[in-house]
């Protein structure tokens, strides 16, 4: 197997939470193809954030997209090549700001991606703004006097919309996020594992986290009900206990398996477009 | 009888479109070439909608003012446009609907009973309009028989109904001319946007993407309806960014992927554009225009998009647009568009507008050229794979996942050849330079092409310039005129050689253009060459003959 690193310089604060999400793909990518998987299959998708350098620093195939993009060229490379692995990072102002309306078709079309987002609830390279997940009354230097408007919980949004397999983890619990993200990979549907992870610069959240977080046991992840009591447990405002683990599973149609009658058959186009035009005369 | 314009109007729900396809295939089989205008408003049901149907025994592109036959669905329909009669003309209304009579306008006019017959016929209200169809057929001389073939193909199935109503009206109708009979071949009757579709198709598209928006919305429904026979996967996604950066992960795979859309969706594919020209990955967007700014009038037409294909994005990057004028000119330009999009990995566009995306023109394939597929440079994998190899064209080789030992990086960012992100200067230069050689290339190889149109009396020291949907109603003003015709059909990067040399000898030129600021006009000023008069239109509707021969007239004294 090659080498997963880059000669990209790694530009990331000391401490940020991205490392341990970069070192538990690129693990995940070694056991994959440890296990058969070609790593010429896979193809990572980014946004534009700090976290979404990881296409700078994974050696395999990579889209590094715009902001908010991530989803719709990640449908287009499934749906136009259903044999690759797409893998999707973005983080949480990319995912539930910018790109929220393409993360809820996503979701809704079961498309076979799997999305990882590098949630800090800060926006770090744009230097310290409120994000969608920021908890109310958030300082940050778009709002001063404390950001004006509730946080949303995006996991209920994205069990509401159809999400196939629904996580969480954080960036402390590096052999669970592995387990998540290799079985995320190996779901077969829209997969989203929402990773806390701390911007050590702008919203250090580890003692935070590390006083709330648990790991959820006795849940069913089939039972639509069981998942969302548990997404609920904890908004992303107000104190309470932060479940981790996967909150929810389904087995259904994916997007791309749709298109399987519509496969260009290497017919002889001119041809196609005379018959066309002489039905028409 | 060598020409015959036909108006059907009506309340929108009418069935307008069908009908006027049906009269467009009557006198087809005739032998007949035809154009129709569609006119209609932004709604489901009501307000006046008409189809100007004409016929032609030459190749016609564009509509006459006045018209032969007025078939008035309603009484509106006979306020509107009976200015638009001459005395010779046919009028034919239904009795029932139309309060007065306006049976003094012209001499041959028919108040036909379309609403009894179709009460005692217990026919849906919609098929009065093929029982005015009836009358149209007999009031001009077309046999029963031809009629009945007709109608039995449109309406499979309620040939019956369909058949009974039309018979009653054929025979409640009066003959007032005969139209002549040819014996040329027939040609099929399609529209810009179907012929958009079809040269798509033949340049191999494998996937077509777009937000339902008018006027290129029948692209879409076209395509999805031919996508399993021909292989093209279709898709209507959540908004227009979405379109395009869902085309963008296609084309990455090495799909053949374009785009619908019209001016306000472009502006939300305009970061999907610039990101494109960054990334080098190839799509083509067919850009519909239609009035704005804004919303605008969404049904209606207009060549207010110009320059925003050619600038919008943010950043410089090599683009090509082409400005089709007529169906065989959208089918190739599609065509080459997608050639150009994969040669130069680059974004193309096809700018077309609503009055030739929605009218229809018997379409002559023989005129389209010889264009063929190419496919893109491949990776020779001599050298291990980068995305972004510089050249001295500036034209990378392509490689696609999941090909073996190819590590394949596209980036939004500023990147080097392996497509990593960089932040250095040497870097930056080297990697824009290379993207904006290949329009050096693009213009080079153009130059073996016709880029410019030319037309009408070659020797007229006066030319009408125009570009796009103009194109046909300027060549028959031109002809009657004696004047030359100009018109750009790739319009970036410029073909400002060939341009100049149709120029030769041309004292006075006359841009016409659907527009408010003449957007041509502005374009060849910037390369050195003004215009000397403008004929501006930006009322939605496109140039009639007579209006533009008025209009013509009167600047070239």
């Amino acid at each position: 197997m090659r080498d997963l690193g880059t000669t990209a310089k790694n530009t990331w604060c000391p401490g940020c939470g991205n490392f341990a999400i970069l070192n538990a793909v690129k693990s995940v990518l070694k056991d994959l193809n440890s296990e058969g998987l070609p790593i010429e299959n896979v193809v990572l998708v980014s946004g534009i954030g700090c976290n979404s350098k990881i296409s700078d620093y994974v050696n395999v195939n990579s889209f590094y997209s715009l902001h908010g993009r991530v989803i719709p060229p990640a449908t287009g490379i499934k749906v136009a090549n259903p044999g690759l692995k797409v893998i999707g990072h973005s983080g949480d102002g990319d995912a539930y700001g910018e790109g929220i309306e393409h993360l809820i078709f996503a979701a809704k079309r079961n498309i076979d991606i799997t999305y990882i987002v590098h949630n800090n609830r800060v926006y770090g390279l744009t230097t310290g703004q409120y994000t969608p997940t920021s908890p109310e009354g958030y300082k940050g230097r778009s709002t001063p006097f404390g950001a004006k408007e509730m946080p949303m919980n995006p996991l209920e949004v994205m069990l509401a919309s159809g999400a196939t397999f629904i996580g969480r983890s954080t960036s402390r619990a590096i052999d669970g996020l592995k387990t998540m993200i290799k079985d995320a990979i190996a779901h077969k549907g829209f997969s989203i594992i929402d990773v806390l992870q701390t911007c050590v610069t702008y919203y250090n959240m580890y003692d935070y986290y590390d006083k709330r977080v648990y790991e959820i046991k006795d849940h069913d992840p089939y039972d639509y009900d069981q998942a969302m009591k548990k997404i609920r447990e904890w908004d992303y405002n107000k104190d309470a206990g932060i479940p981790i683990g996967v909150f929810y599973r389904k087995e259904s149609p994916t997007y791309e398996g749709g298109f399987a009658s519509c496969k260009a058959s290497g017919s002889d186009r001119e041809a196609v477009v005379r018959k066309i035009l002489k039905e028409k005369v | 009888m060598s020409e015959l314009s036909v108006l059907i109007g009506g309340k929108a729900g009418f069935g307008i479109d069908k009908a006027s396809l049906i009269i467009a295939s009557l006198v087809s089989r005739l032998g007949y070439r035809i154009y129709i205008n569609r006119d209609y408003p932004s709604l489901i049901r009501g307000g006046h909608t008409f189809s100007i149907i004409r016929a032609s025994t030459e190749k016609v592109f564009a509509h006459r003012d006045s018209i032969d036959v007025l078939l008035a669905l309603n009484q509106e329909t006979v306020e509107i446009h009976k200015s638009r009669l001459k005395s010779a003309s046919i009028l034919i209304y239904d009795s029932d609907l139309t309060v007065s009579h306006p049976i003094t306008c012209v001499k041959y006019a028919a108040n036909i009973p379309l609403s009894t017959i179709i009460k005692e016929e217990h026919a849906e209200e919609v098929m009065r309009n093929t029982c005015i169809i009836g009358a149209f057929a007999k009031s001009v001389g077309i046999e029963w028989d031809v009629l009945s073939a007709i109608i039995k193909e449109f309406f499979p199935k309620e040939i019956e109904q369909n058949l009974k109503v039309a018979r009653r009206a054929f025979d409640a109708a009066k003959e007032f001319t005969k139209i002549d009979r040819s014996s040329r071949d027939r040609l099929p009757l399609v529209t810009g946007n179907e012929a958009t579709a079809l040269g798509l198709i033949r340049g191999g598209l494998e996937s077509y993407i777009s937000y339902p928006m008018t006027p290129t919305s029948p692209i879409l429904h076209y395509l999805a309806s031919l996508s399993e026979e021909v292989g093209v996967k279709v898709i209507h996604p959540e908004s227009e960014i979405s379109v395009i950066m869902m085309a963008l992960g296609m084309a990455y795979c090495g799909e053949k992927v374009a785009v619908g859309t019209s001016g306000g969706g472009f502006c939300l594919m305009t970061e999907g554009l610039s990101f494109s020209g960054m990334a080098e990955l190839p799509v083509v967007i067919v850009l519909g225009q239609r009035p704005g700014p804004s919303t605008g009038l969404p049904t209606y037409s207009c060549q207010t998009d110009l320059h925003f294909a050619l600038n919008a994005g943010q950043g410089e990057f090599t683009r090509f647009v082409i400005a089709p004028g007529d169906a065989e000119e959208a089918y190739s330009a599609a065509l080459l568009a997608l050639n150009i999009a994969w040669k130069y990995q680059i974004p193309a566009i096809v700018l077309t507008d609503k009055a030739m995306g929605e009218g229809y023109y018997s379409f002559d394939m023989e005129m389209c050229g010889d264009i063929k597929e190419t496919l893109p440079l491949a990776w020779d994998r001599k050298d291990p794979y980068k995305r972004y190899s510089m050249t001295e064209t500036g034209i990378s080789a392509v490689a696609f996942p999941s090909e073996k030992d190819a590590i394949i990086k596209v980036n939004s960012y500023e990147h080097d050849e392996s497509g990593l992100s960089i932040e250095d200067a040497a870097t930056t230069i080297k990697m824009q330079d290379k993207r904006l050689r290949k329009e050096k290339y693009l213009a080079m190889e153009l130059e073996g092409r016709e880029c410019v149109g030319v037309y009408g009396n070659k020797k007229s020291a006066t030319a009408l310039l125009c570009w796009g949907s103009n194109k046909g109603v300027c060549i028959e003003v031109a002809d009657a005129l004696g004047l030359k015709v100009i018109q750009p059909v790739v319009i970036s990067p410029f073909p400002i050689k060939e341009f100049k040399k149709s120029m030769d000898g041309i004292k006075k030129l006359i841009a016409v253009e659907n527009n408010a600021t003449g957007q041509l006009a502005r374009l060849i000023g910037g390369h050195g060459i003004s215009v000397n008069e403008t004929i501006l239109k930006y009322d939605g509707r496109n140039f009639g003959v007579e209006e533009l021969t008025d209009r013509v007239r009167k600047v070239i004294g």
